[in-house]
């Protein structure tokens, strides 16, 4: 049996009347691309924010990296890795600053930061760009070295939210590559996007209407059930019924 | 611990590549000591003022020559008539006219009283009334020099001093106040814009998803700051000792130890700014318009808050700057040791204690 490391049942987040997240259930196995779709305002960033320990849910239960949600939080951020649709690294710092302050909040030891980031700096091909500050570089180039540094810490699973926004073709093509990488080595990945020819990348996609869970599948499972020939199409036919309009 | 000292290294970053915070920080203090210091004096030297001698005799003359000699005037002998001296003060320039009536010296002699008729531009009511108090004092000097304290049954000699201030050094008020105020100022206003730049870019997000706990956030921020706040202190003090020669003249350590007091309430006041709000913009805004208005009035050191209503009076006490006006002036000015700044000192421990737990509370509730 695959080792599951993400479990959900039954989790709800309820902000007064309005239930953000309506009884979602899902398991999530390791080294697993999963994917999380969802028009805006359906619930993706809310369950994600209670998986990530940053909100607790309302009701059910969910455990990440073998950790539960509701009491070991602290246990869970030690576990993951994030990275959202801002870009989120310091500007005004340089690539290398970067890398050893997020490593070190993670708390990797600083003669492994030392070696890691060496070797990330050239396997991305910044070596003349290391002292450089992360807010001269082109945005693809951010996105890709935010990606490597939420793995940096080498966490059991990476939560990415909508990471390719805003980014060209070629970028997100090489984005990709650096997920299935970071996946091959073990690492689960548990992605929220808009494109829908990056949901055919993942291993197995849910997607998401009005805080319930429409559909969960690998993407050419779901194609078969829905007789269409994309995600997209999919997509279409199970959003077209949502009540909640887009926030 | 380890995590808090790559934090606070990452937070220095931030600071010193930042040429705007670093002007504000340490651009204010030198600018406003040197205005405060020597453009704000409420000393009244080299007023230009006319002396019109229509008696043209001894006595007469005697006084002017001690007009003349004093550094407060800019004296000018010219024959202006009463019809006319309308005319001169509307230029301008002039600040205060001296008339001396036709046969001053005789009426002074004969019948034992004279005139002087002395004319300031009221238009300057701060300048005018000094000019006048020195004026005056040089006659009745003058007076009591002609006729001997002898002749006098009873005579009754001021002895004036100005305690803690024995030389009028006018910067001696504006220093405890300046500290107040930049204080105030650049801790809150940094401290509020440094944790709102993390919400805007969307870097607090990948912060509160770490294992760093998020209280620890607000320490990592607030340490900087503490640190070139002091150093700020520093500066201000070193120019006003060596600058503006108002000396330190209680102890040094207690001045420390209060000032940290006070950056450490004026931090928690830009903690609790940080978490009320979401732009930088508004932040700054309300940190620097919110407070620079309040703190000017109320602190005590450009006016004076006994002549406030009471309403005022009630206000001002809410504000940390004013409490910490009295400490600095009681220590440094005074000399005066903890024994009488004791009650001030509760008052900011109480409300930096009341501001912290207010602002580690909002920033929990918006957690979850």
């Amino acid at each position: 049996m695959e080792e599951k490391v993400i479990i959900c049942k039954e989790l709800t987040k309820k902000f007064g009347d309005f239930i953000a997240v309506d009884k979602i259930s899902f398991e999530v196995n390791k080294g697993e691309i999963f994917g999380f779709l969802g028009a805006n305002g359906a619930g993706k960033t809310t369950a994600m924010r209670m998986l990530c320990g940053l909100s607790f849910p309302s009701s059910g239960e969910a455990s990440v990296a073998g950790f539960n949600v509701y009491r070991q939080q602290q246990y869970i951020k030690r576990n993951i890795g994030y990275m959202s649709q801002k870009f989120s690294l310091y500007e005004d710092l340089t690539i290398l600053e970067n890398i050893r302050f997020f490593g070190g909040v993670y708390g990797v030891p600083a003669k492994e930061i030392k070696r890691r980031s060496n070797s990330l700096v050239e396997k991305l091909g910044l070596q003349s760009e290391a002292k450089k500050k992360v807010g001269d570089l082109p945005l693809g180039w951010k996105q890709k070295l935010a990606f490597s540094v939420a793995i940096f810490h080498q966490p059991k699973i990476v939560f990415l939210d909508e990471p390719t926004g805003g980014v060209d073709p070629v970028t997100r093509r090489q984005f990709w590559d650096m997920i299935y990488e970071a996946a091959a080595s073990g690492i689960t990945i548990f992605v929220t996007t808009h494109y829908m020819d990056e949901a055919e990348y993942c291993n197995r996609i849910t997607v998401m209407v009005d805080g319930k869970i429409e559909a969960l599948d690998t993407p050419q499972n779901l194609k078969k059930q829905f007789a269409v020939k994309s995600i997209d199409d999919v997509f279409y036919q199970l959003a077209r019924g949502a009540k909640r309009s887009a926030d | 611990m380890k995590q808090l000292l790559v934090f606070i290294r990452k937070e220095f970053y931030h600071v010193f590549r930042d040429r705007r915070t670093l002007l504000i920080m340490f651009g204010i203090p030198v600018a406003q000591i040197l205005l405060f210091g020597f453009a704000l004096t409420s000393e009244v030297k080299n007023a230009k003022i006319i002396i019109s001698d229509n008696a043209k005799d001894a006595n007469a003359q005697q006084i002017i020559h001690k007009i003349k000699a004093s550094s407060y005037f800019l004296a000018e002998e010219a024959t202006v008539n009463y019809t006319d001296i309308e005319k001169v003060f509307r230029k301008g320039e002039l600040k205060c006219a001296v008339i001396f009536p036709p046969h001053f010296g005789n009426d002074l002699l004969r019948s034992g009283k004279a005139q002087i008729q002395i004319i300031a531009d009221g238009s300057d009511p701060n300048t005018a009334k000094t000019l006048i108090n020195y004026l005056t004092a040089i006659i009745a000097d003058y007076q009591h020099q002609i006729s001997p304290a002898a002749a006098l049954p009873y005579s009754i000699v001021p002895e004036t001093r100005l305690l803690y201030n024995e030389n009028a050094n006018g910067s001696l008020n504006f220093v405890p106040g300046v500290l107040a105020l930049v204080l105030m100022i650049v801790c809150t206003a940094l401290t509020s814009v440094a944790v709102v730049r993390e919400k805007e870019l969307g870097t607090m997000e990948i912060l509160l998803v770490s294992p760093f706990k998020p209280v620890m956030v607000l320490i990592a921020k607030a340490i900087p700051f503490l640190a070139l706040s002091i150093a700020n202190f520093t500066l201000i003090l070193l120019l006003s000792v060596y600058v503006l020669d108002v000396p330190v003249k209680g102890s040094l350590s207690l001045l420390y130890i209060e000032s940290i007091l006070f950056i450490i309430t004026c931090l928690s006041f830009g903690l609790l700014i940080s978490n009320t709000t979401n732009s930088q913009q508004t932040a700054l805004l309300l940190s620097m318009m919110g407070l620079m208005m309040p703190t000017l009035i109320f602190t005590g050191f450009m006016f004076p808050l006994e002549n406030m209503p009471w309403i005022f009076q009630a206000i001002s006490n809410i504000i940390p700057s004013r409490w910490y006006f009295l400490i600095v002036k009681a220590v440094m000015l005074k000399g005066l040791g903890f024994e009488y700044v004791w009650k001030e000192t509760l008052v900011l421990v109480a409300m930096t204690v009341l501001l912290l737990i207010i602002a580690l509370k909002n920033f929990k509730k918006r957690l979850a």
